[in-house]
């Protein structure tokens, strides 16, 4: 996918995430004051990972009926890129959580099942790290990390709505509602959401093409172009 | 027992640790050192924190124990087995194997942190009772993850690994449902938090018979 009409949108929307999301009015709300702006940059990395798990999780299950290693790479990619961004998504939940809930960390439910969540993930980097047979490492990644996958859709979503949590939006309800999320805020929201996710797909897209350029020169004798 | 080939794997192992007892007199040493290594950190401590130490103590016993039941194979077995049992059955027949040794081990650590941490349970029957269900979960999950660490060199370091990050939110609703045993307050929503520890159980052993014939195959 070289073509350059979704990184140009990526770009534009991504400055107009920036920009927009820090100039443009918010509404006031009690306690979070303009921190409300976090919305634009927190909640679109955490939508932007699940998407990219989805999509790992989906190459998972089509190496599994195809042997194609070509599809265990865009498996690992995906899913890497989805931990770094779940990484930046803790890192600015935290960082809010310090000025709105007065400190990093408290045991909040959302935040306890995301870092599991994330923690099952790093196991999948040592699970893949510790086996050199390519083959074998590609089919047992691509069966933890269908596991993963459907252990981290109750983790994230099922369980912290169960109990009662910091985050707005919760004591039941998605995010969504709690801001009131009014049309201010819609407005740089979606584009926001568009925008870091065609971003983790362009990281993903690049280093998938760099990689599968290493896997064929290492296996320059398998004919790949019957596909 | 011809016709049944669960019940026939299970007999095997059963039979297998009887004859030889290795795996049960190890896991029962590390519980009693475990148990008495906490006691003397911790002496008698208070309802709460017994609580807390019981299920980390179940955890790491889970560890041990039910890791070994894929690793204790041999790997060129696996072949003789691939040839004459559908890789489901194998797994059910492991799950519940690890689940009777697990139950078994609960049990002997349960009566020993009451002897040596103190009694404070206030109603034995629901503690007893959580803690059978949390043996399920924890064999089960481990057992899967011995699956894949088999066929990942026999690298037991791994269960540990990849087992910690699943235990940990099975044991935090674990340890939540034991605390309506030791304080006689009422708990809302104890049930509904059983409900969703089944739940998961279930996901985790669906899951299990979905991908273990992925690494059956070689």
């Amino acid at each position: 996918m070289r073509r350059s009409w979704w990184k140009v949108a990526c770009v534009i929307l991504l400055a107009y995430a920036i920009i927009g999301g820090l100039l443009l009015p918010v509404p006031r709300r009690h306690i979070l004051n303009e921190t409300i702006r976090n919305l634009y940059y927190h909640v679109p990395m955490w939508f932007s990972m699940i998407l990219l798990f989805t999509g790992a999780f989906i190459y998972s299950i089509k190496y599994l009926r195809s042997g194609n290693l070509t599809d265990d790479i865009n498996a690992a990619v995906l899913t890497k890129v989805g931990i770094v961004f779940s990484i930046l998504g803790m890192v600015t939940g935290m960082e809010w959580a310090k000025y709105t809930w007065g400190e990093p960390w408290s045991n909040d439910p959302k935040q306890l099942g995301t870092a599991i969540c994330m923690l099952i993930y790093f196991a999948y980097l040592i699970l893949r790290g510790g086996m050199n047979d390519e083959e074998k490492r590609a089919k047992i990644s691509a069966v933890y990390n269908i596991f993963a996958f459907a252990l981290m859709i109750p983790l994230i979503w099922v369980l912290p709505r169960m109990v009662d949590s910091l985050h707005p939006g919760n004591g039941g309800n998605p995010g969504f509602n709690a801001y009131d999320l009014d049309s201010k805020m819609r407005l740089v929201f979606y584009p926001a959401v568009i925008g870091w996710f065609l971003l983790g797909l362009w990281i993903s897209n690049v280093i998938i093409r760099l990689e599968l350029v290493r896997f064929k020169k290492e296996n320059d004798f398998i004919n790949f172009e019957s596909k | 027992m011809p016709d049944n080939k669960v019940l026939t794997l299970i007999h095997k192992d059963l039979l297998l640790e009887w004859r030889q007892k290795h795996t049960f007199y190890g896991v029962l040493l590390y519980v009693g050192s475990t148990v008495f290594m906490v006691y003397m950190m911790s002496g008698q401590p208070e309802a709460k924190i017994w609580n807390a130490l019981f299920w980390i103590t179940q955890l790491f016993i889970a560890v041990n124990s039910v890791a070994k039941s894929f690793l204790q194979e041999h790997p060129n077995r696996f072949r003789y087995y691939f040839t004459i049992v559908p890789p489901v059955h194998f797994l059910i027949a492991k799950m519940v194997y690890s689940t009777l040794l697990m139950l078994m081990v609960s049990g002997i650590a349960l009566l020993l942190f009451n002897i040596m941490l103190g009694a404070p349970l206030v109603q034995v029957g629901v503690f007893t009772a959580v803690t059978a269900v949390g043996s399920i979960s924890l064999a089960v999950i481990f057992t899967f993850l011995s699956a894949i660490a088999a066929r990942a060199h026999n690298n037991a370091a791994l269960i540990a690994i990849l087992g910690f990050p699943l235990a940990t939110p099975i044991l935090m609703l674990l340890s939540k449902l034991a605390v309506k045993a030791i304080v006689p307050v009422y708990q809302p929503g104890w049930w509904k938090l059983m409900v969703v520890l089944s739940a998961l159980d279930i996901l985790i052993i669906i899951l299990g018979i979905i991908l273990f014939p992925f690494l059956w195959q070689e």
